[in-house]
C-alpha cells in the first residue's frame, strides 16, 4: 500500500471509509522515517510513542464519531514551534536540551484538530540560513539528490515532505524559508500574510517578519492544513482579528480573469538559463487557463535584500538575548563571573551564522549607527511595502521564480554569506511588505525541481491557493516524488 | 565599510558573545562585507517616507483584561534550568 | 550643608526619576498576578521569564491609569504611543531587554505646583511619563559566591515619571516627590508603598555657578524614603561641589546611595558606558488611544489635591497648612470630612482638623496602622468631639477619653461613663476646691495677693489635681481670678 502518495483529502476519505486506521497510516510513515531519516537527517527528534497514542485517540474519535478532516492525518512539526513536554530545538545548541513546558498555537490547534505528531524537523539554527547547513544537527540531504542542499530554513520540513516521510509539514518563513526549500524539494508551501497565523510559541527570529505557514505536496493540501493553523490569537499582538476564508471551498475558484502582474524586476537581473524558462512557461500556462498577464513593476524590489539583512539582524540580535544561560537553555561549564556566564554559554551556544547575524543587529542599532542603518532600512521597508500596494491596484497577484537557482551543492556557500543571502532575493519582498505568498513546482532543471513563486495582496490566501491549485489541476510536477522514495 | 577588530571584539562585548582568537579575523572580514553590501541603502532617497515598523497597516495594539489567571507552574518551569536553588535562579554574584 | 553650599554661590539642578508600580491586579504584559511578597518565582509565568515562543500582550488597566496620571497633571496624552525595547543584560531581566517607551511616551509635557517653605508656588515641569516593565530581583544572603534571582516582580506595570531639571534643592526635590506620591495614591494608581518598592526615585543632580551652564549629572539611585532622598542629595550636592572646588571633574556616572554610611557611591555594574540600542518592539503595535478611551478616564478623575486643599480652606476655613496635611492622603481627608459633618458642619470644622491632624494621625502613626484600620470611626470621633462642644469633658480630659476609645472602639460617652470623667460645671463644686486648695497652700496665696502672679498657675494646676482634671477650665479660670483676688 502506497498510502504516502495519497493527498490529505484522500487520506481523510480513506480514514473515513476506514480503508485503514489513523494507527497504521501512522506506523506506516514511522516505517518510512526509520528507513530514511539516517540519510536525509530530516527529523530532529522522532516522536514515535506520541504519534501512536495521538493515532489511538484519532482512531478512538474517528468510533464516536467526533472525527474531523484533519483526525488521524500524521504531520511534522518546524523544530521552531513548542511542543510541551518535548524536546524543541530550533537547531541550536544553545537549545539541545530544551524541553518546551508549554505548546505553540500552531502545534495546539493542530492538535485540537486531530492530528498526529510525527516529529520535529531538523531546520538552520534559529531559522537562519537559507541551505539547513547552519543547524546543530547537521545538514538535511535533498531527497532529489543526497549531494545538494534542501533549502531552508525549513530544510527539515521540505525534505520530509519531498520524500513522503511525512504528508505534511509545518514550516516558517522569514524571508523565504518556506518557500525557497518548497521551491529546491518541488512541493507547495504557503507563507500567510503577517498576523493571519500566530507567532504564540514559534521562537523568534524577526517579529516583524515571521510567519508560520504549511509545506506539502500540493496547494489543495496547504489549504487544509493553513484553514487549522489560520486566524486569531489573543496570545499575539500581532494576530489579525479578522475571520478566515474558507480556502478549502474556494480552491476551485477559477483563474478565468484572474489579472497576474509580472513584476519586471523578477526577471531581469540573473534569470537567464533553465529557471527563466520554467518559470515563462507557467506564464503560459496561466495565460492559457484565462489569466490576464500585466507587466508591473515595484523598483525598489532589488533593494529587499540589504533591508532585509539590516532589519532581521536587528530583531534578531535582540530576540535571541534571552539565551543567556540563567533559566534555560546552554550554560558554560564552571563560570568564572557573571560576565562569563554570558559569554561562554551564548558562544558556546550559538553557531557562526547565528553569532554573524546577532553581531551585525547589535552593530546597526547601536549608538550612531541606527539612523543610518536601521531607520534607513526601515524607510526603504515602507518604499518596497508601497510600490507592492501599487501593484495590487493594477493586478490581482503577483508572479515570479522563487529561487534563482534549483538546489546547490552542500558546502558551496556556506563560507561566503553575501553568495547565501542572495539566495532570497526573490522571496524576501513578501516578508518585508506582510504579503502571502507561495511557491508551487514546475518543473526540472534536469533532475532538480524548479519553483513558481505567486505572491497576494494582504489576506488573499484563497486567491493565491485557488490560482496554485488551477495550475496543479492542469500540471502534475506536484505530485513526482524522487525515486529513491516512491 | 570595514570594521576593525577591536570594533567586532566592541560589538561582541556588547551582545556578549565569546569570540576566540581564531574567529575573530573571519567575523571582521563577514560582518565588513555584510555592512558594505547593505551600505547601498545609503544611496536610496528616502525623503519624507515614514519609517515601517511593522507590517500590519492600521492595526492598533489590542489592549487585554486586567485578570491575574495564572497559576503557580515554578516547578515545571525550572526543569529547563541549569542551576536553581531554593527556588531561586542561581547565577555568579551580581556586583551592584 | 546644603544651605551653605548655595551661599557660597552654587546653584543645585535636580531631576527626578518617579517609578510608581502601578496597582494592577496582573502583570503589564501577562496574566500572573503581581500581589508582593509571594514564594519566588511563583509569579512568574512564561512571559515573565522570557520563555522562548512567548508574546507580550498590553493590560488595559495599566494603559488607563497612565492617562489618569496623565490627565492629573495636565499632560499631553499621545493618541499614538510605541512600546520599545532597551537592550542590556543583567540576571533580573530575563530577555535581555526591558519593554519600555522610548520617542513616543504615552505622557508628555505636564506640570505640578509645590509649595515651598517660604509659602509661596512653584511649578514643576513633567517632561515625561511612560509605561514600562519591571525587572525582577537579586538576592545575595546566604548564596556564597552566587546570587539568587526572583522573578516574580519581572512584568510589574511601572509608570516612571521624568520631571524637568526644575528642582534647585533637596528641600524642594522632596515636596515634589511627595507631591507626586500623594497624587499617585489619590488617582489609585499606585499604593505608594515606598518599603516594598512600588514607589521608587532616581534623582539626577548637578551643581553650577548661578548663570552657568548645567554641569555635568549623576545619577543617585536605591534611595526609597523621602528622608533618604533628601539626605543623599545633600550629600551628592557638598561632593560634587567639592570635587569643583578642588579643581576637579564631574564624571557622569550611576551612583548609589548607602543609608547606613549617608554617602553616594559609583555603581560599579554601570562603570560601562551602556548602549542600549533602543528599537520599537515589533511584538507590539503602536497603542492608539480614541478620544472616548481618553474621555472615559477623565470621568473617572477624583478631586485632586490641590482642588481638595482650596476647597478645605475655602469652606472650612482651615490654613494652607492644615488643609495641606489634611489632603495628603485621600483617605485622611475622606476621614476629615466625615468627622466634620458627622460633628455638625462647619463650626466643628476646626476642632476636626486638630484632632484628626493630631491625637488620630499621632495614634495612627504610633500603632502602624491605616486610616481604614483605625478602631476609632468618623462617627465616633465626631461624637467625642461634641462632648468637648457641649462642655461635657475638658480637651485635656478628651485626649484620655480618646486614648481609650482607640484602645477599644469605645464611644466616648461611654468612656466618661464609665471612667466618671464628666466635666465639672457645678460653681459651688469648684469653689469648694478652691477654697481647699487656697486653705492648704497660704504662703502661696500671700505671695501671689503680694503681686507674684505667676503662682496663678499653680492655683490652676492644684485645682485641676484636686478636681482630677474634670473642673471646666474656663470656669475654674474665672473662679480663681475672683477668688485669689485681694
Amino acid at each position: 500500500m502506497s498510502l504516502h502518495t495519497l493527498s490529505v483529502a484522500e487520506l481523510s476519505a480513506g480514514l473515513a471509509r476506514k480503508d485503514y486506521s489513523a494507527v497504521e497510516l501512522t506506523q506506516h510513515f514511522l516505517d518510512r522515517i526509520s528507513l530514511s531519516n539516517p540519510v536525509l537527517n530530516a527529523y530532529v527528534t522522532i516522536t514515535a510513542e506520541r504519534a501512536l497514542a495521538d493515532a489511538r485517540a484519532a482512531d478512538a474519535s474517528r468510533a464516536a464519531g467526533t472525527a474531523g478532516v484533519l483526525t488521524g492525518i500524521p504531520v511534522a512539526q518546524k523544530d521552531i514551534f513548542c511542543t510541551d513536554g518535548i524536546r524543541t530545538t530550533c537547531g541550536s545548541r544553545m537549545l539541545d536540551n530544551f524541553v518546551a513546558p508549554y505548546d505553540s498555537t500552531v502545534v495546539e490547534r493542530l492538535s485540537a484538530a486531530g492530528t498526529v505528531l510525527l516529529g520535529k524537523t531538523n531546520m538552520d539554527e534559529f531559522a537562519m540560513g537559507s541551505s539547513n547547513e547552519t543547524s546543530w544537527y547537521g545538514p538535511v540531504r535533498n531527497p532529489w539528490d543526497h549531494s545538494k542542499v534542501p533549502g531552508g530554513s525549513s530544510g527539515g520540513s521540505a525534505a520530509v515532505v519531498a520524500a513522503r516521510l511525512a504528508p505534511v509539514a509545518t514550516g516558517t518563513d522569514t524571508g523565504g524559508s518556506i518557500r525557497q526549500p518548497a521551491a529546491l524539494v518541488g512541493i507547495s508551501g504557503i507563507k500567510p500574510t503577517y498576523g493571519r497565523v500566530s507567532r504564540y510559541g514559534m521562537i523568534a527570529f524577526a517579529s516583524s517578519l515571521d510567519q508560520a505557514g504549511i509545506m506539502a505536496p500540493s496547494a489543495a493540501d496547504c489549504a487544509l492544513f493553513l484553514q487549522t493553523i489560520a486566524g486569531f490569537d489573543p496570545r499575539d499582538s500581532t494576530s489579525v482579528e479578522r475571520p478566515v476564508a474558507d480556502y478549502a471551498a474556494e480552491l476551485t475558484t477559477p483563474v478565468k480573469g484572474l489579472r497576474i502582474g509580472i513584476v519586471k524586476e523578477f526577471f531581469e537581473r540573473g534569470l537567464e538559463g533553465p529557471t527563466g524558462a520554467l518559470v515563462n512557461a507557467v506564464l503560459e500556462q496561466y495565460r492559457a487557463l484565462g489569466a490576464e498577464l500585466v507587466e508591473v513593476s515595484c523598483p525598489s524590489l532589488p533593494l529587499s535584500v540589504p533591508t532585509y539583512y539590516v532589519v532581521a539582524p536587528a530583531e534578531c540580535s535582540s530576540n535571541l538575548s534571552r539565551f543567556d544561560g540563567v533559566r534555560f537553555g546552554h550554560r558554560c561549564e564552571n563560570p568564572r563571573d557573571l560576565m562569563d556566564l554570558y559569554k561562554r554559554s551564548r558562544g558556546e551556544g550559538f553557531g557562526a551564522e547565528v553569532k554573524r547575524r546577532i553581531m551585525t543587529g547589535t552593530y546597526v542599532l547601536s549608538a550612531g549607527y541606527y539612523d543610518a542603518y536601521y531607520l534607513k532600512a526601515q524607510k526603504v521597508r515602507s518604499l518596497i511595502t508601497a510600490e507592492f500596494k501599487a501593484a495590487f491596484t493594477k493586478v490581482d497577484l503577483l508572479i515570479g521564480p522563487t529561487s534563482p537557482t534549483p538546489a546547490f551543492d552542500l558546502g558551496a556557500k556556506v563560507d561566503d554569506p553575501i553568495t547565501m543571502y542572495l539566495n532570497d532575493i526573490y522571496t524576501i519582498g513578501a516578508n518585508l511588505a506582510g504579503l502571502p505568498a507561495m511557491s508551487i513546482p514546475c518543473g526540472f532543471d534536469g533532475h532538480l525541481p524548479v519553483g513558481v513563486q505567486l505572491i497576494g495582496p494582504h489576506f488573499g490566501e484563497s486567491r493565491l491557493l485557488s490560482a496554485a491549485h488551477a495550475y496543479q489541476s492542469v500540471t502534475d510536477f506536484h505530485r513526482r516524488i524522487p525515486a529513491a522514495y516512491v | 565599510m570595514s570594521l576593525t577588530r577591536p570594533q567586532v571584539e566592541g560589538i561582541a562585548h556588547l551582545a556578549r558573545l565569546q569570540i576566540t582568537e581564531a574567529e575573530l579575523p573571519v567575523y571582521v572580514d563577514s560582518l565588513s562585507k555584510i555592512l558594505s553590501f547593505v551600505e547601498q541603502l545609503s544611496a536610496v532617497d528616502t525623503g519624507s517616507v515614514e519609517p515601517m515598523a511593522h507590517p500590519l497597516e492600521g492595526e492598533s495594539q489590542r489592549l487585554r483584561a486586567d485578570d491575574a489567571t495564572e497559576t503557580d507552574r515554578r516547578e515545571k518551569y525550572q526543569a529547563n534550568a541549569p542551576s536553581v536553588s531554593g527556588a531561586l535562579y542561581i547565577v555568579p554574584r551580581v556586583i551592584e | 550643608m546644603n544651605q551653605q553650599s548655595v551661599d557660597a554661590g552654587w546653584e543645585v539642578v535636580i531631576g527626578l526619576e518617579i517609578h510608581a508600580q502601578l496597582a494592577t491586579r496582573s502583570k503589564i504584559f501577562s496574566s500572573s498576578p503581581t500581589a508582593y511578597g509571594a514564594a519566588p518565582n511563583s509569579q512568574a509565568n512564561l512571559v515573565d521569564l522570557g520563555y522562548p515562543g512567548v508574546l507580550p500582550v498590553l493590560n488595559r488597566e495599566a494603559v488607563r491609569m497612565a492617562v489618569k496620571f496623565g490627565l492629573a497633571t495636565g499632560s499631553t496624552i499621545a493618541r499614538r504611543s510605541v512600546f520599545a525595547r532597551k537592550n542590556y543584560f543583567y540576571p533580573d531581566l530575563p530577555k535581555g531587554y526591558q519593554i519600555s517607551q522610548y520617542e513616543l511616551p504615552i505622557v508628555a509635557k505636564g506640570a505640578l505646583d509645590i509649595l515651598l517653605e517660604d509659602g509661596s508656588i512653584k511649578t514643576i515641569g513633567i517632561t515625561r511619563a511612560h509605561l514600562e516593565e519591571d525587572a525582577g530581583k537579586s538576592t545575595h544572603e546566604g548564596l556564597g559566591a552566587a546570587s539568587g534571582i526572583d522573578l516574580n516582580r519581572a512584568g510589574t506595570p511601572l509608570l516612571e515619571i521624568v520631571s524637568e531639571p526644575d528642582l534647585r534643592g533637596a528641600k524642594e526635590a522632596v515636596a515634589y516627590l511627595k507631591k507626586i506620591h500623594t497624587l499617585v495614591r489619590y488617582l489609585e494608581i499606585c499604593d505608594g508603598n515606598m518599603q516594598e518598592g512600588s514607589f521608587r526615585c532616581d534623582a539626577n543632580v548637578s551643581v553650577r555657578r548661578f548663570g552657568a551652564e548645567l554641569g555635568t549629572r549623576c545619577e543617585i539611585k536605591n534611595v526609597n524614603s523621602f528622608r533618604y532622598v533628601e539626605k543623599a542629595i545633600n550629600y551628592e550636592v557638598v561632593r560634587q561641589i567639592d570635587v569643583l572646588e578642588g579643581g576637579g571633574k564631574i564624571v557622569q556616572e550611576t551612583r548609589l546611595y548607602d543609608s547606613a554610611k549617608d554617602e553616594t557611591r559609583p555603581m560599579r555594574s554601570k562603570e560601562e558606558a551602556n548602549d542600549y540600542r533602543y528599537f520599537p518592539d515589533p511584538d507590539l503595535l503602536p497603542v492608539e488611544l480614541a478620544e472616548d478611551f481618553i474621555e472615559t478616564v477623565r470621568a473617572t478623575l477624583p478631586e485632586l489635591p490641590d482642588e481638595k486643599a482650596d476647597r478645605f480652606c475655602s469652606a472650612y476655613g482651615l490654613s494652607r497648612y492644615d488643609a495641606l496635611v489634611l489632603t495628603s492622603g485621600r483617605d485622611l481627608a475622606d476621614y476629615y470630612e466625615s468627622v466634620v459633618r458627622a460633628a455638625g458642619g462647619i463650626p466643628a470644622a476646626k476642632l476636626a482638623a486638630n484632632w484628626v491632624m493630631g491625637d488620630f494621625s499621632g495614634a495612627l502613626n504610633r500603632d502602624n496602622l491605616e486610616v481604614a484600620t483605625a478602631r476609632v470611626s468618623t462617627d465616633l470621633l465626631a461624637g467625642l468631639l461634641a462632648r468637648i462642644q457641649d462642655d461635657t469633658i475638658s480637651g485635656k480630659i478628651a485626649k484620655e477619653v480618646f486614648e481609650s476609645m482607640w484602645a477599644d472602639g469605645a464611644s466616648a460617652d461611654a468612656v466618661i461613663e464609665a471612667k466618671g470623667l464628666k466635666q465639672i460645671t457645678d460653681t459651688g463644686a469648684i469653689e469648694a476646691a478652691i477654697e481647699a486648695v487656697m486653705a492648704a497652700n497660704p504662703g502661696q496665696l500671700a505671695e501671689y495677693r503680694s503681686g507674684k502672679d505667676r503662682l496663678f498657675g499653680f492655683f490652676v494646676g492644684q485645682t485641676m489635681k484636686a478636681t482630677a482634671g474634670k473642673a471646666n477650665p474656663a470656669q475654674l479660670n474665672d473662679l480663681l481670678k475672683r477668688m485669689l483676688a485681694p
